[in-house]
This record gives C-alpha cells, sequence and structure tokens, in this order.
C-alpha cells in the first residue's frame, strides 16, 4: 500500500487569537506554537496502522509556507517515509480550492497510490473542503468524516460520522477519506523517530514545479476582514441556597432572557 | 434574472429543518439581488416536497426524481448539483453544513470552479454580490468574506438563519431533472447512535458536562437536567478525551461549534477551546465552584457552588415549570 497524507500546519488550538495590522487576518506574530492539524494527526497515525498490517510506505504532502516544513518533519518523526512540500509566494494567499489544485497536481505526481488521507477538517480556517476538492480534482471516490476505516482487496469499508448515526461506506480504491476524531489516537514521535526524520528527504516544489502558474490557485473566496467575537456583557451571580439559586436561575430565563 | 440555487436536503423524503433554512434565507436575498430562487431536491418521491420549498419561497423546484438517487452518494449527488447549478447558470449556491453539505458542497464547488465559504453565519448582499460572515477557530475570530466571481457558493450553519413565515399560497415551478445516478463510494448501512435524541448543533438548548462532575459515573445528572429541559447533551474536550463520553459529544475546537438559545455549563471551567464553540450562544449559564474559572467570563448568568447539589435541585426545579406550563 502506498498511502499519500496531506497535512496542514495550523496554530496550536491553544493559542488565544489577536488580528493582524491588515485587519483581514489573524496576527501571526502572536502564534507561539504552530502544530499539525489535530485532524491531519489522525490520518497519520491512521496511514501508519495500515502500513504496519500490510507493508507499503507513506508520504505526507502539505501546501504552505516555510514554517510549513516543521509539520512535515512531525510527520516524519511518527514514522512517514518521504514528504512533499509545496511552497510558492502565489499560494499565500490562495483560497481552499486553489490549495487543493496544487494538493492534486502533488498527489498526481506520486501515483500510483492506494489512499489518500486527510484531517477532515484544517483548525483555524474551518473550512472542511479540501478532501472533497482533492478527491473530485483527483476523480477518485470520497468518503469524509472517517471514524474507522478497514482495508479490504482493492477496497476499504469505512464508517463516517452523520447526525445522530453512522454511515458504513464501501469505496474501491484509490480513494480520499478524511479522518475525524475517534478514528484512532495518534502516537506521540519517538526521540529515536525524531533523529531518523532529520535525515529522512523533503523535496520541495513550487507552482512551476507541477506545471501549475498563479491563474490556477487565484482565490475566488477572499477574506476582507478579520475581527474578534463581540464581548459579552458582564455575568449575573445568582446567590442563595442551591433551591433558591435553581428557582431563580428558571425565573430569570424565563422572563429576563425569555429562553424557556 | 440571476438565479439563487439551493440543496434541499433530504432524508427519507422529509426535508431537513437545515434545508427550510436555507431557503428561507435564499428568499431574503433574492429581492436585494434580483434573483429568483431554485431549489435542488435529489432522490425519490422528492417531487411531493415542492409544496414546502414553495411555501418557504422557492419560484422553481428541480426534482432529481429517481429511486436510483435514494441513498447518498457523494458522486451521484455532486453530479446533480452541478448539472443544475449550470442549467440555472446559478450566480448563487447555498447548501446547508449538515453532514451531508459538508461532504457534497466542496465536491461539487472543485467540479464548477467555485468559491465556496463554508459555516456561515451571515449573508448580505450588496450591488449584486454577496458578503458572508463565518467563524474562524471554532468562533475565536469572525471573517467577512467576499467571492471574486460566480458562481457564489456557500454552506449555512444550522440553527442559525431563522425560518421565514410558510406561505401556503405560494406555488413553484416543478421541473423534473435526471442525471447518471452511478458512485463509486457507497452507503451500505446507515445505524443510528443517538436515536430520537437532539442533535447538538440542532439544538436550541444544549446542557454540558465537564471535568468538575469528577467521574463518568456522574455525567447522569447532566443527562437529567438536559432531558427535563428537552436539550442536547455535550461535553469539554478534558472529559471526552477522558473517555467519560463519545467525542461526538464534544463542543469546542477538535468538537462541535454550537450556537443555541441556551447553553448550560456544568463543571466546565472554559478553557479557550470550549469557549470558542459555544460563546456565540445566546444565553449561557455557567455552574461551577470556581468563582475565577473562565466560563463566568462568557455567562449571562452564574451560579457559584457545587454541581452536585445543584444540578439534582435544578432538574427538580425545570420538571416543576415544564409541568405547570403543561
Amino acid at each position: 500500500m502506498k498511502i499519500v497524507v496531506c497535512v496542514k500546519q495550523v496554530p496550536d488550538t491553544e493559542t488565544r487569537v489577536r488580528i493582524a495590522a491588515s485587519g483581514s487576518a489573524i496576527s501571526e506574530a502572536d502564534v507561539a506554537n504552530w502544530i499539525v492539524s489535530p485532524y491531519d494527526e489522525f490520518a497519520i497515525e491512521e496511514a501508519l496502522r495500515i502500513k504496519e498490517a500490510k507493508g507499503g510506505e507513506v508520504v505526507v504532502v502539505t501546501v504552505g509556507p516555510e514554517r510549513a516544513q516543521a509539520a512535515l518533519r512531525t510527520g516524519l518523526a511518527m514514522g512517514a517515509d518521504s514528504a512533499v512540500h509545496v511552497r510558492d509566494a502565489a499560494l499565500d494567499a490562495t483560497d481552499t480550492l486553489g490549495t487543493a489544485r496544487a494538493l492534486a497536481a502533488a498527489v498526481r505526481r506520486l501515483a500510483p497510490f492506494d489512499l489518500v488521507l486527510c484531517g477532515q477538517q484544517g483548525v483555524g480556517g474551518d473550512n472542511s473542503q479540501v478532501p472533497g476538492m482533492l478527491a473530485e480534482l483527483l476523480d477518485l471516490p470520497q468518503v469524509t468524516v472517517a471514524v474507522k476505516i478497514e482495508i479490504g482487496d482493492g477496497k476499504a469499508t469505512i464508517e463516517r460520522e452523520i447526525e445522530g448515526g453512522r454511515e458504513t461506506w464501501e469505496t474501491p480504491l484509490p480513494a480520499v477519506v478524511s479522518a475525524q476524531k475517534g478514528l484512532n489516537e495518534p502516537r506521540y514521535a519517538s526521540l529515536k523517530g525524531i533523529m531518523a526524520a532529520k535525515k529522512k528527504t523533503i523535496q520541495a516544489l513550487d507552482l512551476a514545479g507541477l506545471g501549475l502558474d498563479a491563474l490556477a490557485v487565484a482565490p475566488k473566496v477572499t477574506v476582507t476582514a478579520v475581527e474578534l467575537p463581540p464581548a459579552r456583557p458582564a455575568v449575573r451571580m445568582i446567590e442563595g441556597d442551591p433551591q433558591a439559586q435553581a428557582a431563580e436561575l428558571i425565573r430569570l430565563l424565563h422572563e429576563e432572557a425569555k429562553v424557556i | 434574472m440571476a438565479m439563487i440555487l439551493t440543496f434541499a436536503e433530504q432524508r427519507d423524503g422529509k426535508l431537513r429543518r437545515a434545508s427550510l433554512e436555507v431557503v428561507s434565507e435564499a428568499r431574503r436575498l433574492a429581492g436585494a439581488l434580483g434573483a429568483t430562487v431554485t431549489a435542488v431536491v435529489i432522490g425519490p418521491g422528492t417531487e411531493s416536497l415542492a409544496g414546502e420549498l414553495a411555501a418557504y419561497g422557492a419560484d422553481r423546484v428541480q426534482a432529481f426524481d429517481d429511486a436510483a438517487l435514494g441513498a447518498y452518494a457523494t458522486e451521484a449527488y455532486a453530479r446533480a448539483l452541478a448539472q443544475a447549478i449550470a442549467d440555472a447558470k446559478a450566480s448563487v449556491v447555498l447548501v446547508p453544513f449538515t453532514a451531508m453539505g459538508k461532504d457534497l458542497a466542496p465536491r461539487v464547488a472543485a467540479r464548477v470552479g467555485a468559491g465556496l465559504a463554508s459555516d456561515c453565519v451571515g449573508l448580505s448582499a450588496a450591488g449584486g454580490k454577496l458578503v458572508a460572515r463565518r467563524p474562524l477557530y471554532a468562533g475565536k475570530a469572525y471573517a467577512t468574506v467576499e467571492w471574486a466571481g460566480d458562481p457564489q457558493m456557500a454552506t449555512l450553519r444550522p440553527n442559525v438563519f431563522p425560518l421565514g413565515t410558510p406561505d401556503t399560497s405560494r406555488k413553484a415551478e416543478v421541473v423534473k431533472a435526471s442525471v447518471d445516478a452511478s458512485s463509486r463510494a457507497k452507503v451500505v448501512a446507515v445505524r443510528a447512535t443517538a436515536q430520537g435524541k437532539v442533535q447538538l448543533t440542532e439544538a436550541q438548548i444544549i446542557v454540558s458536562g465537564g471535568r468538575g462532575l469528577k467521574g463518568p459515573e456522574h455525567f447522569p445528572l447532566v443527562e437529567a437536567l438536559a432531558e427535563a429541559m428537552g436539550a442536547a447533551v455535550g461535553a469539554s474536550r478534558a472529559v471526552v478525551d477522558a473517555g467519560w463520553v463519545d467525542h461526538q459529544m464534544q463542543v469546542g475546537q477538535t468538537g462541535k461549534t454550537v450556537s443555541p438559545s441556551l447553553y448550560v455549563a456544568c463543571g466546565i471551567s472554559g478553557a479557550i477551546q470550549h469557549l470558542a464553540g459555544m460563546s456565540s450562544s445566546k444565553v449561557i449559564v455557567a455552574i461551577n465552584k470556581d468563582a475565577d474559572a473562565p466560563i463566568f467570563k462568557v455567562a449571562d448568568y452564574g451560579i457559584l457552588g457545587d454541581v452536585f447539589e445543584l444540578l439534582p435541585k435544578l432538574t427538580e426545579a425545570v420538571r416543576a415549570y415544564f409541568a405547570s406550563r403543561g
């Protein structure tokens, strides 16, 4: 099995978001720690487990600026065999479709492969778009938000979450599958893995190297402003013994807030 | 005339509420955009849903009424929706941000080369163009988004856009359509895991529990209050990661982002990831024994106290309140 895992580097979920001077992005200078998007960690872990069970190789791919190389190193330290870093100044302002187009071109170069795994959402942008776009661009079947993946002979059986339940899907391989929390418990990179990762190769590619031009990744969606959520009014503490507090809360929710 | 196209999700011949919210929003935008509204329904017997879609604002209903499209399949549905977009030369395409819409919309966007804004919580129209507002970092920030060209495609968060007042005198033109119904990836089974329970992302009231409950054996205190209030049950990441409850109940970053009318946080200190996912709730109640807990910074009403004492009293009082109102 050859498995391609698409990853994204994102601010740590502990990050207190501040707005950049431009007013249309978050301030990267205030991001203390960059991590592999948590959903992508589930994808890497699943790829490694499949490789351990069936043999094969795992390639991690990212689209991102210079700093994103650290995300690939994390994937390599966890156990991936090689990495591809797509970076180009023209990608800095792109949107999900541009990212998916660049990823699709990079993934195509890795053919033949059996499976493409992604996280179901990049934490931060929270778009949940790239896996489905990638599948369409590669003309592959897709199963998103997977919480269980079983690899069979040239096919996979996958459980995905829907409202109040789970669907079981069957798909021929290769396919694009996106990972949801619950799929597995990602491993930590061992010291040995971190050392080994330093010797593994990261192939760098720019748009020209992928046969794409800037027009192909020109954004169709643009963020014109980013702002913090409106401040909430100060809390009103309810006093008294538990019985009185319960009664007063119900009165306030009914009479003042009018939500019950 | 410009066309707004909406995807009307149905399962088992019933339209989801989120589908009607999307049609209602399309109707509101139609005036500003000088547009008409087409609702696309896919699946057998869907022609019969045209009346309901018309009542909420569809001028035209395009029905892919085909038994072979009974079960949701991404590729076939994407083919149908992309075809409808091309047929109508749609300038705006609105899809509910449900499990189905979230799976379908990106594939369609890539197919038709459209820009897609996910999980929008506000839409407006200016000069024939759509402007969207959507959360980033699960709600730690909000982005204003514009499109560079048509089709302008957006998914809409359920439970945020109000339903219009249905007008049963409205009639829609019904257009039948067909499409190649084949898909490589297919659903072979569906299993309900929370049958009859209120869904987190669609709930008007959510009662959530955190580490203050001390152990999974006490989580029923939260569930009892939720049941008394007709609410969905949520949880903090700490208790999900500790294995007390299923991750589908997690509220916050790496879980679900919710905006109910009422959110009751029980024994949740309010880590930044959790606050991100729930602070757009209309009214927030926090019950915690630590006066310095960050949850009190976003709460409207706070009770400083012990969840073990308070929750049973509150559950009892809520039951009595609803019983007295019949």
